[in-house]
């Protein structure tokens, strides 16, 4: 692989259909045309599930914001229920099928193992999804994303959800199946690439969410059909997060791998240590089974040390896992830039990083969101005692809006200024406005998200068409819920963006011409004398990222010890 | 490079400001999972979970039991209900309303038994931003010990259909 330090590889023939592989000339690398039929139809199905989730997105931010309160009472938890699942579930999981084909086939020189199960698989998926987006719609299943028993809706909406699983599961069997196929043929020698071990991390931990997944959905469908009696709430509630927790540590594996992937397509970075850095993926599949215990903090029926040996067993050596890739992310890419010869100081290097490049501005904000924000407030309200003054607040919901919106969306997005003209062959329209895209979306989802938190911090509650009939609420509280709404607007024109930018590229985009690259974001350049290699022999080199990663567990400190502060000063219970 | 094969003798100990990093992520959250034992044994508001099997039915007769034996008042038609110190007291969570209204003393502490006749509600104490999750079918019983005095409006944080936003219910503290 010689992107990006190198010139393009000599055209070279194009073998075409026989071999069922192209060869790309931007990366020099051997593209399986099946995987990338597939990729396409994935991300483009994504695509469009995050514009509903979008649109949906404003409606509700303008709802929350209660100076504006735009929907009626109905309709906004009809059109919370949608943003949910067409967010979390369906942009989510389809576009991590497109990555997961892309990481099984094109790193490994390999072909897609069979395109009928990927074709099973996207047409599972997609029938799921639009059969619960049309009974919500219809309002049959006002029940939210969660769907609590004894909440009950129409049983499509259950059958909806459970074809997008199995449809899921089944695109990740063919994932299993290329790996396996490749290994045999060896198409590769040695060991997989760390993009495709961090996949396949995902692979394996989405396999354990979605058996959670059909373990309550299915019984839920039998109830809702009538044929046996009510699964009890309690029970539904553990499995279900077994299902919607560990589902984001599948974001966060895919997501981390993207920061690697951007990394090297912008920096040539490349990891200091392999072996820390797969370290770290496997402590993820190793601990994070139990997480759902966090989501279950406050609730009857499950003792203290349930609680506190889940949270803190599997939950902090996953937590130790994300703070390894915090390190070992930026460190790659500071050193990249210092075997560039951009040595000087301790953030010498940060200035001459690709920033107008928006797949590495967008995988940077998405490091310090997800870091800063998104990781701390994760610790903490998911500490046993801590979750009592923050369940089901607006913290939650902040929380999660810079985990998988602010991270996870937001790498997403970033990959796709590389994923769509690689694979489509046509170049971005419109790339003045490609460049600020992250940072609109960055920016006004860290507003939506802090905006969040704090009213959440003031008790407003998530989930709540309507804060005024309380009467407990100040003008704190509504300033708050202004900057979230002011963010969402922001946010939304980003997304709207991406959108915009995506589907125009793939009808109108620029076609390159015959082994042409695909137009550079511009890259990290290298400055005429740099040391090269020879820097890696320096463990100690990486002093931005030192200093970075010092300040960070400084606020996590300090956040995390005024939050029991904070539990110390209310009513004691036991 | 992430994308490609890695170098054969990519096994290796982590050293320098990686090994540094990491032992240092490590004794925190080392940190992280001893202050939770630690404020189990020594902090005050800990959510122990304790709760027992109670039918719906079987609940509100409880609550409606409670209430004939200590009502002390009445306000907008709901009854408000003077639990003794040191005992039980019950609180109904239905769709849309809490049920009744506790009157407690500061510095007692009360057996508070949460359920729901119907849906999953959640009660969240404001201003003072405490919460807990209500089940149908289970009797979660709060030990709880008021340390401020004045009015405290219970406002429901899990979705219990349309009417959601109108759950609200009281807690005086005297
Ligand atoms: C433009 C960006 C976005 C904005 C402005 C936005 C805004 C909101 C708002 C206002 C709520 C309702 C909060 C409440 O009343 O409880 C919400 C809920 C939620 N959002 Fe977003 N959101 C955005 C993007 C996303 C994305 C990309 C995802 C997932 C990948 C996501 C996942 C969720 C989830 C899971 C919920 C909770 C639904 C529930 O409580 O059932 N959001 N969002
Ligand atoms: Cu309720
Ligand atoms: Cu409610």
């Amino acid at each position: 692989m010689s992107f990006p330090t190198l010139n393009p590889p000599p055209p070279t023939p194009q073998p075409g259909r026989e071999t069922g592989l192209r060869k790309c000339a931007t990366t020099g690398l051997d593209v399986c045309l099946a995987a990338q039929r597939f990729i396409k139809l994935n991300a483009v199905a994504a695509i469009v599930f995050l514009l509903f989730g979008g649109i949906a997105a404003i409606l509700l931010a303008l709802t929350r914001w209660q100076a504006v309160h735009l929907l009626r009472v109905d309709w906004f938890y009809r059109i919370l229920t949608f943003h949910g699942l067409n967010m979390l579930i369906f942009w989510m999981l389809f576009f991590e099928i497109a990555i997961l084909y892309f990481a099984c086939t094109i790193p490994l020189k390999a072909r897609l193992f069979s395109r009928k199960i990927a074709w099973l698989s996207f047409g599972m998926m997609l029938t799921g999804a639009i059969m619960t987006n049309v009974v919500i719609i219809q309002g049959k299943a006002d029940v939210l994303m969660t769907s609590y028993l004894p909440l009950l809706a129409h049983p499509l909406f259950y059958l909806g959800i459970i074809l997008v699983a199995v449809g899921t599961l089944i695109g990740v069997f063919n994932f299993f199946a290329t790996l396996y196929v490749a290994k045999r043929d060896r198409t590769y020698e040695g060991s997989l690439p760390l993009v495709t071990y961090g996949a396949t991390a995902a692979a394996i931990i989405a396999v354990v969410t979605l058996l959670h997944g059909a373990i309550v959905m299915i019984p839920t469908f039998a109830f809702s059909m009538g044929w046996i009696s009510q699964p009890d709430p309690m029970w539904y509630r553990m499995i279900w997060w077994g299902l919607g927790h560990q589902s984001q540590q599948v974001n966060v594996c895919a997501m981390v791998s993207v920061w690697y992937l951007i990394g090297q397509l912008t920096t040539g970075s490349k990891p200091v240590n392999e072996t820390v850095c797969r370290g770290a993926f496997v402590l993820y599949i190793l601990f994070i089974n139990l997480a759902s215990a966090h989501h279950l903090l406050v609730d009857p029926g499950v003792g203290s040390s349930w609680k506190i040996w889940n949270t803190s067993y599997a939950m902090y050596l996953a937590v130790l896992a994300s703070m390894i890739h915090g390190f070992t992310v930026p460190a790659s890419v500071e050193m990249a830039m210092r075997a560039k010869g951009w040595g000087r100081g301790i953030f010498g290097w940060v200035g001459a990083l690709p920033w107008r490049n928006p797949a590495f501005s967008a995988a940077a904000l998405s490091l310090v969101i997800f870091g800063f924000v998104g990781g701390i407030t994760g610790v903490t309200l998911g500490t046993q005692q801590i979750n009592i003054i923050a369940h089901n607040t607006l913290r939650i919901t902040g929380h999660f809006h810079s985990t998988v919106v602010g991270g996870t969306s937001l790498a997403f997005m970033g990959l796709a200024f590389y994923v769509v003209p690689l694979m489509f062959q046509r170049d971005f329209i419109w790339r003045k406005a490609a460049r600020v895209q992250p940072w609109l979306f960055g920016g006004g989802i860290l507003l939506v998200s802090l905006g969040m938190s704090f009213a959440g911090s003031l008790g407003v509650a998530r989930r709540t068409y309507d804060i005024e009939h309380a009467g407990v609420y100040g003008p704190a509280a509504h300033l708050f819920l202004g900057i979230m709404g002011v963010g969402a607007i922001i946010a939304v024109v980003g997304l709207l963006l991406f959108v915009v930018l995506c589907v125009g590229t793939v009808f109108f985009g620029e076609r390159h011409a015959k082994g042409e690259p695909m137009a550079d974001w511009g890259v990290a350049k290298e400055l005429p004398g740099a040391p090269g290699e020879a820097i890696f022999a320096d463990h100690w080199a990486m002093k931005g990222t030192m200093v970075l990663t010092g300040v960070f567990l400084a606020c996590f400190a300090v956040y995390y010890f005024a939050n029991w502060k904070a539990l110390a000063d209310v009513w004691y219970v036991r | 490079m992430s994308i490609s094969i890695p170098a054969r003798d990519w096994f290796k100990p982590p050293e320098g400001a990686e090994k540094l990093w990491i032992g240092l992520a490590l004794l925190w959250c080392f940190v992280l999972s001893l202050m939770m034992p630690y404020w189990h044994f020594r902090g005050k508001q800990n959510s122990r979970g304790e709760a027992y099997a109670v039918a719906p039915v079987a609940f509100m007769e409880r609550t409606e039991a409670f209430v004939a034996a200590n009502k002390t008042g009445e306000r907008d038609g709901v009854p408000i209900v003077e639990p003794a110190p040191g005992g039980d007291a019950y609180l109904l969570a239905r769709m849309w309303s809490w049920y009744p209204i506790l009157k407690l003393r500061q510095g007692e502490s009360y057996r508070i038994h949460l359920s729901s006749g119907d849906l999953q509600h959640g009660f969240s104490l404001q201003p003072l931003n405490m919460n807990f999750q209500v089940l149908p079918g289970y009797d979660h019983v709060l030990t709880l010990t008021p340390t401020s005095k004045g009015e405290f409006t219970i406002v429901c944080n899990e979705f219990c259909g349309i009417g959601h936003q109108h759950m609200i219910g009281k807690i005086l503290v005297e």
